[in-house]
């Protein structure tokens, strides 16, 4: 099946509440290996004058990720998840995310290239809080492998 | 950290990641990114790959850590990106791969009070992000 042209200029409206948790938080670390306290402990992360657990540079990926499998798994967009390799990731904060926080994501697909087989599906996330004020805006570019690519 | 102590050209320090089979695993539940390409050497050769290969975040999420830790805030890294141009091949042995980075300042703005932190970021010799670029408030 090839990717469905029709994609670029989607958009998926801002979906479930994501809640960030501190174990999650502490788990995320863990796993990129970062080791500064303040994803530790709230007293540190406090005293950088942050409300509450700061999340990695990269956490806000989990919900980046949601919002692009809405994408991914949507029957109409062609595209196989084995074939997918990530190319492409850009994070611009606009304010830390900390644990507590409720975020949403609206998903955008901007472009959609064919690639030899494949195709190149920039997407982007904008990020907010259940209230609506802005957290995070990711743009991602997945390739989706053609045969033999 | 002072603003006019920095210079473009600037190194801001190095590291070496080890990733082994464990560390995607445990990045994949952590995140929620369960391609199995990321942990099945049978998938992962199925779609002509080298074998398993690491998430693509997890290197750009360790990558940072340079950063988090030069900063001294994690909460000062504003914007970060890079592309992934090459996969790292994690290979089922105890030591798994090795991932080395490098920081260097590549641009500051002094109106913003920023600093643009350039990172190379190599496995087995060969880049495997490029332009991996974080910019950092700096208080």
């Amino acid at each position: 099946m090839s990717i469905n042209p029709d994609l670029q200029g989607r958009s998926y409206p801002a979906g479930p509440v994501y809640e960030v948790g501190r174990e999650k938080i502490r788990e995320f670390a863990l796993a990129v290996k970062a080791t500064n306290p303040a994803h530790f402990d709230v007293a540190a992360a406090q005293e950088l004058g942050h409300a509450d657990l700061l999340a990695p540079p990269t956490f806000a990926i989990i919900v980046a990720q949601r919002a692009d499998a809405r994408l991914i798994e949507d029957s109409t967009s062609g595209i196989d998840f084995s074939r997918v390799v990530h190319a492409e990731q850009r994070f611009t904060h606009h304010r830390p995310i900390v644990a507590g926080d409720k975020l949403v994501a609206a998903l955008h697909v901007d472009a959609v290239r064919a690639m030899g087989g494949g195709a190149m599906i920039s997407t982007r996330a904008e990020i907010t809080s259940s209230d609506g004020d802005p957290v995070a805006t990711t743009r991602s570019a997945i390739l989706v492998r053609g045969e033999g690519q | 950290m002072d603003f006019s102590s920095l210079a473009i050209g600037q190194e801001i320090g190095s590291c070496t990641i080890n990733v082994s089979r464990a560390d995607l695993v445990r990045y994949a539940g952590a995140s929620g990114d369960f391609n199995p390409i990321h942990f099945n050497e049978r998938i992962a050769r199925d779609v002509e790959l080298p074998g398993v290969i690491a998430h693509g975040m997890f290197t750009m999420g360790a990558a940072v850590q340079l950063v988090s830790d030069w900063a001294g805030d994690p909460g000062a890294v504003l914007d970060y990106q890079t592309r992934f141009t090459r996969p790292v091949p994690v290979p089922d042995t105890d030591a798994g791969a090795q991932i080395a980075v490098v920081g260097v300042i590549g641009a500051l703005d002094a109106e913003q009070s920023t600093a643009r932190v350039d990172l190379t970021v190599t496995s087995g010799g060969q880049k495997v992000l490029v332009k991996a670029q974080a910019v950092v408030k700096v208080a």
